[in-house]
């Protein structure tokens, strides 16, 4: 239980920063990488031109979200599987522990 | 990423990469029982680098997730997942691009999982908790991921006064910092499902050398 407890109270405090952060000020929460792009034009007095267009954008924001998701849906699903799979696999080779909290 | 960057990038990059891929079709070829957890540590990055979370800094960033595949399968494996996670992204969602993805690569496949790799080692040797260890490394190559980033971007285009220290004090700035607080808690999430599989999987780890018996019998022992 220790390692749930400790990770769900970073994860309180994480989102308890944002909340902070959020009510403090102006903020846009865009990416890190489109403000490092920002900080290129500034460096380079907006002479840096990106040579090379991507051949495919997603064509909305939406769209974008679509493939963020599925990315995380594909690898949440590999994962919850293998945890099920063996914990349900080390039920069964001990019976001993069946129906006990195997954590 | 301008001329001649992209090209020594990919040229670090691909040597990493193929080795990682023979390391990987050897693994599975003489060790079937460790081929889900790979798929399970890349999933892991999968997952991991899908989310934008949001920084104290007031913008937005993903972890990277390189730091347990790292841990289990050295970084020449993470290298390929990496790769793979990079190509998804920069292919269906313009994120990363393909004449940067030799530098991605090279700062989510390589550095980032080097230092993690190096960092459970010594940890582990130090004979600290492991999962402090796994923490430590996770948290690392997240960070330093990001650090080599801002690395490439300050060489790739210095600043016009005070030229690529100045740049990547830039950009640094904006990406070190808002990575701080996701990779405290991409280390302590990796923590939580190394824990998982240390208990599903301890075999598993054993044979892979991530873990020692003793130290693995002492976690179940905790965990029991």
């Amino acid at each position: 239980m220790k390692g749930e407890l400790i990770t769900a109270a970073v994860l309180i405090v994480f989102f308890g920063a944002f909340l902070y952060v959020n009510s403090t000020g102006d903020h846009e929460w865009s990416g890190a990488d489109s403000q490092a792009e920002g900080a290129i034009g500034e460096l380079t007095g907006g002479s840096y031109e990106p040579w090379f267009e991507p051949i495919w954008e997603p064509p909305s924001g939406e769209i974008e979200n679509l493939f963020f998701s599925l990315q995380a849906a594909i690898g949440g699903l590999i994962i919850g599987y293998f945890l099920g799979y063996n914990r349900r696999r080390s039920e069964v080779e001990s019976p001993a522990k069946r129906g006990t909290n195997a954590r | 990423m301008p001329h001649p960057w992209w090209e020594i990038w990919f040229a670090l990059s691909a040597p990493a990469v193929a080795y990682g891929l023979w390391r990987m079709n050897a693994l599975v070829k003489e060790r079937r029982e460790t081929l889900p957890l790979l798929a399970v540590a890349g999933a892991f990055v999968f997952v991991l680098s899908s989310l934008k979370l949001p920084s104290v800094t007031g913008s937005c960033s993903h972890p990277t997730g390189t730091g347990m595949a790292a841990i289990f399968f050295g970084p020449w494996i993470a290298s390929v997942m990496a790769t793979i996670v990079l190509l998804y992204q920069a292919i269906f969602l313009a994120h990363g691009g393909l004449t940067t993805l030799g530098a991605n690569v090279f700062s989510m496949g390589i550095a980032g999982p080097i230092i993690g790799y190096a960092a459970y080692k010594g940890v582990m040797r130090l004979g600290i908790n492991p999962y402090i260890a796994v923490f430590l490394a996770a948290s690392l190559a997240d960070i330093s991921t990001y650090l080599v980033t801002s690395l490439q971007l300050a060489l790739a285009i210095p600043a016009t006064v005070g030229g690529s220290f100045a740049s990547f004090r830039a950009f640094a700035a904006i990406f070190a910092l808002t990575q701080v607080p996701l990779a405290i808690v991409e280390g302590v999430v990796t923590a939580l499902i190394f824990k998982y599989i240390v208990q599903l999987r301890g075999d598993v780890l054993l044979e892979l050398k991530v873990i020692s018996k003793g130290a693995l019998n002492k976690l179940l022992e905790a965990s029991g």
